[in-house]
């Protein structure tokens, strides 16, 4: 509990209503602090989380020692429950109270439209590398926010163009009820038909759910030759663990929409072996990615998903931004995270669009047979690299006012 | 009677005084579900009615506040208006299926009710399902005052607090509070004396609900958010505990438990899971040891020890 | 062959998949129906002492290696005793108090008992292998019915009848019945009453303990799963009759297959038909629909 002076106060309120006041010169308030909001014990506790936590850190830590900044840097993290109000109240607490910055991570769709939504009104910056839905580069886009690691666009650009391609023409979709899972199901809809597909059906389940056996049946009698999952995390992992069970799986094949090497590593080779996937990020890729990912596995003992790897990486690129505009205030940094191309072990020339997307190569996926995994968390072969350009969705396209220009 | 002032004077000083002492977002919280927990008093602690889906009308309002500045573009008194008649038509409909049965079967229909309305919630798509409906607009009151500075939206709101309270107090301290007391105490024996009991309960409900919905369609506009968590059956156990807490059947108590009890989740969020167990130990001791709550404790130990009030 | 449209093969996967789940309401709403029927306590906590129950199956395999066979029995003794300890040092002293605060404490008691288990173990939950003996399934023709969901169906209706037939039919029956009549009467005849109501509240703890072990290879193992069903399982206790023990169980698999076949026609509402049925029955026949009024 802070004392608060009848002046500070006022000065808040002046600052919330006039945001380019004074400060526009200097770091506000000494310091840059990033939040990291995340699920910290949920169902996307794995592929987020903690290690979101300590990529950030990571991030942080070394900007200090190679960039010499001269101002501080510091960071606190909170567990938002995958929830819209108590993300949106701790993002509003943070700015207000704890001077927090900018704020990262925000996986699960719903926190992240709410979070970006305060945050621009009060003048600060979402990284948002969690949550995949297009609306956050589309329709709710605003100028303080980036998208970095994928979203519901890019990732059927890969795995259902793929699936289709290997004879997998009828697709039903089972849908977790909530924005991202319908911006997945329509995204992938739309390229299951664009290469020749049918879609027979959907289902949408409760988020997060437990039980998808009535799901899985509905999509049996559908007699779809691919039963698309249009969820995440823990509820894919209960799809195709529930699906093995009801003897789902051999005769009809399934297609995880957006699955993270920690489901893999949770389902094991046997289950997963075969499936199509796209990802922004492998750790196993090249001997750059396979450097920062035996640090990340020396500090959390699992290797990264595409989503701590971006959280270092959007962390790493906003601080250069701090430095080089020599200010922390939200849209001077945005403009030179767009000037800035992303050069690091997670991209190779991307950019920052109008609408925030961070535009990059994607890999489409196979997971391997477990006769072909030498090693731990050797579990993909990358079968295609899918050029930034294909990956997302052409600025003609683009339903963001920021995108008309 | 000079208790009831003091409290009065307490609450004023207070109000006017904690914003610069607190985050005045949190404290605004605290108003809010103050206002929750007296209008929710008012039927439990004072009719001896427990409703396990007051919820449904927090969230509703909420929803319709929400709609009305966001789509409809009314200023913040008319949202509010819209939310707190909307949790009254609820109420009305709600009370007049509930009030036909009594006791735990009362509660249960309310909670059936509840879970409807959360249905709904999750389907309509104007409420955003899980997204909530996000990005409401605070306003301008009456086209002048600009609410999204939060001093200003502070006073707003602790004026309707004390709006909301005051009608409650009122209500409680008139001929009809009376009845409910009596409704209360011996039900059988205020049917003899004449009273048409149903009509008073559901009158209470009415109000109750009514009063809830301004509280919850008050905290859309300083969250700007209306969410799910809002209808979910948890808040309806939430406000009961806030309620049990502060004391039920006395007029200040309820504020005093949302206090303590949203202070608690506050301060306690770094302690993560253990805030859910530290309320479930404080509802147990509450039940067996403090029934009265809080400010019902105070009051008896007042008592006791022969100070007048 | 179609019915309404749907293929009967559809339906009636979606109907077994609800006789199933119906399975674990019966089970959860028979021991809420014996611990009000006999105590008039509204166990709030019975969601939580479910979870409880897979979850000490999970940890006893986990760290213990008690197998699941082992933990079928042994898991409801332990947290039965639990039970008994809670209605001993906590429970007794409300029975003369309104219903309302009976319910107030177990609700806070599921809240410690959560609170705590999400502390140490998170939300996303441990999964719990099915047994080798289970693993494995019946093809049916219209669907594959995995052999521990037909294991589930077959030890419920077991365990479900066989506490209904102790209950109903036999003198040990009739003591806990004539307790909730007239329990001093009874204790004047040498019954020692208090512990029989110490050892129902045990037994309905250990029915909800046990319906825990029979969900951990089914559902995830994890601490959320006990609230997300406890107010189905209410609704269902109420519609039943809230001390009605055929009441309970009729209903909870009758509930079961309705809400499997709700999943056919309009999936969302599924989540909801439970509680609309629960406003009708409650509206047109207050004391449920096997109960008596009290």
């Amino acid at each position: 509990m802070k004392p608060r002076t009848l002046a500070s106060a006022i000065a808040a309120a002046a600052l919330v209503a006039q945001p380019m006041l004074a400060q526009s010169a200097t770091i506000s308030d000494g310091v840059v602090k990033l939040g990291v909001l995340t699920d910290m014990s949920g169902t996307y506790s794995d592929l987020a989380g903690p290690g979101a936590v300590e990529a950030t850190r990571m991030a942080i830590e070394d900007f200090i020692a190679n960039e010499k900044p001269d101002f501080k840097i510091e960071m606190v993290s909170a567990d938002h429950q995958n929830k819209a109000d108590i993300s949106a109240n701790k993002a509003r607490e943070w700015i207000d109270t704890q001077k927090v910055d900018a704020i990262v991570d925000l996986v699960t769709t719903s926190t992240a439209l709410a979070v970006m939504k305060v945050a621009n009104e009060k003048n600060r910056i979402s990284l948002v590398t969690g949550a995949g839905s297009t609306p956050i580069t589309n329709e709710q886009c605003n100028d303080t926010t980036v998208h970095w690691a994928y979203d519901t666009y890019s990732l059927p650009v890969g795995t259902a163009k793929a699936v289709v391609q290997q004879g997998g023409k009828s697709w039903y979709f089972i849908t977790a009820d909530y924005a991202f899972g319908h911006s997945l199901e329509k995204n992938t809809a739309d390229v299951v038909k664009k290469s020749g597909g049918k879609v027979l059906g959907s289902v949408r389940h409760p988020f997060p759910g437990s039980d998808f056996s009535s799901f899985l049946l509905s999509a049996q009698a559908s007699g779809a030759q691919v039963i698309g999952l249009a969820n995440a995390g823990n509820d894919t992992i209960n799809s195709i663990k529930q699906a093995r069970e009801f003897g789902i799986t051999p005769k009809q094949s399934l297609a995880g929409l957006l699955m993270f090497i920690s489901d893999v590593h949770s389902l094991g080779l046997d289950a997963t072996a075969g499936m199509y996937l796209t990802t922004g990020f492998y750790w196993d890729h090249n001997d750059e990615t396979r450097a920062w990912s035996k640090r990340y596995f020396d500090k959390m003992k699992r290797m990264p998903t595409m989503v701590q790897a971006a959280d270092y990486s959007t962390v790493y690129h906003y601080l250069k931004a701090v430095k080089s505009a020599g200010t922390d205030e939200a849209k001077a940094v945005m403009a030179k995270m767009r000037e800035t191309p992303v050069n690091d072990f997670f991209a190779k020339n991307g950019q920052v669009r109008a609408d925030g997307r961070m535009v990059h190569d994607m890999y489409l996926a196979q997971v391997k047979k477990p006769s072909e995994s030498k090693y731990p968390w050797d579990y993909y072969h990358i079968r295609q690299v899918i050029p930034g350009a294909e990956a997302f969705i052409p600025p003609a396209e683009s339903t963001c006012p920021l995108m008309k220009k | 009677m000079k208790g009831k002032n003091i409290g009065w004077i307490v609450l004023l000083v207070l109000g006017l005084v904690a914003p610069f002492l607190v985050y005045p977002v949190l404290v605004m919280k605290i108003l809010c579900f103050s206002l929750f927990a007296c209008a929710f008093n008012l039927l439990l602690g004072y009719t001896g009615l427990l409703s396990f889906g007051h919820a449904a009308f927090l969230g509703w309002a909420g929803y319709t506040c929400g709609y009305a500045m966001k789509e409809l573009g009314l200023s913040p008194e008319l949202g509010l208006l819209a939310g707190t008649a909307a949790a009254a038509a609820l109420g009305f409909v709600f009370g007049s299926l509930a009030i036909r049965r009594s006791g735990i079967y009362f509660a249960m229909v309310t909670l059936a009710l509840a879970q409807l309305m959360y249905f709904l919630a999750l389907q309509f798509p104007f409420t955003g399902g899980e997204d909530g409906l996000q990005g409401v607009p605070r306003g301008h009151l009456f086209g002048l005052v600009d609410l999204s500075q939060t001093m200003k939206m502070y006073y707003f709101v602790l004026a309707v607090f004390l709006g909301g309270f005051w009608v409650i107090d009122r209500a409680i301290h008139s001929p009809f509070g009376q009845v409910l007391k009596a409704i209360r105490e011996n039900e059988p024996r205020a049917i003899s004396l004449g009273y048409d009991v149903d009509r008073y309960k559901l009158l209470a409900f009415v109000l109750s609900a009514a009063l809830s919905g301004l509280a919850g369609a008050t905290k859309t506009l300083v969250f700007q958010l209306a969410s799910l968590t809002d209808v979910h059956w948890h808040m309806s156990g939430e406000i009961v505990l806030m309620t049990l807490l502060g004391g039920m059947g006395t007029v200040f108590g309820p504020i005093v438990g949302a206090t303590v009890v949203v202070g608690l989740q506050n301060y306690g969020a770094e302690l993560g899971q253990w805030v859910s167990v530290l309320t479930g130990v404080i509802f147990v001791i509450c039940v067996l040891a403090f029934r009265r709550g809080i400010v019902g404790e105070l009051a008896a130990l007042i008592k006791r020890s022969g100070i007048r009030m | 062959m179609d019915i309404f449209g749907i293929p009967i093969q559809a339906l009636m996967g979606q109907l077994l998949i609800g006789l199933i789940n119906g399975s674990f309401y019966a089970i959860l709403s028979l021991g809420l129906a014996i611990i009000f029927g006999l105590l008039n306590i509204i166990n709030f906590s019975h969601g939580a002492l479910y979870m409880m129950g897979a979850f000490v199956a999970w940890i006893g395999l986990t760290y213990l290696g008690i197998n699941y066979w082992v933990a079928l029995v042994a898991v409801p003794v332990v947290v039965g005793i639990f039970g008994m300890i809670i209605e001993r040092t906590m429970l007794k002293h409300l029975y003369r108090l309104d219903h309302l605060y009976g319910l107030l404490l177990t609700f806070g008691l599921a809240l410690i008992i959560e609170g705590l288990f999400r502390y140490r173990f998170g939300i996303s939950g441990e999964s719990y292998p099915v047994p080798e003996l289970l693993s494995g399934g019946f093809n049916l023709g219209f669907m594959f019915l995995p052999k521990y969901r037909a294991w589930v169906i077959a030890v419920s209706l077991v365990v479900c009848f066989g506490s209904w037939y102790i209950i109903e039919r036999t003198k040990l029956g009739s003591y806990l019945r004539a307790g909730t009549e007239n329990p001093q009467l009874l204790q004047a005849f040498g019954i020692n009453v208090p512990l029989m109501i110490t050892l129902t509240y045990g037994f309905g703890v250990a029915l909800a303990a046990f319906a825990g072990v029979l969900a951990a290879p089914v559902f995830q193992v994890n601490p959320v799963m006990g609230s997300n069903l406890i107010i189905v399982v209410f609704a269902v206790v109420v519609i039943g009759g809230m001390g009605s023990i055929m009441g309970s169980i009729v209903t909870g698999l009758g509930l079961g297959l309705i809400e499997g076949l709700t999943r056919v026609f309009y999936p969302e509402a599924s989540a909801v038909v439970i509680f609309v049925i629960m406003g009708i029955v409650l509206l047109m026949r207050p004391a449920g629909l096997f109960g008596r009024e009290r």
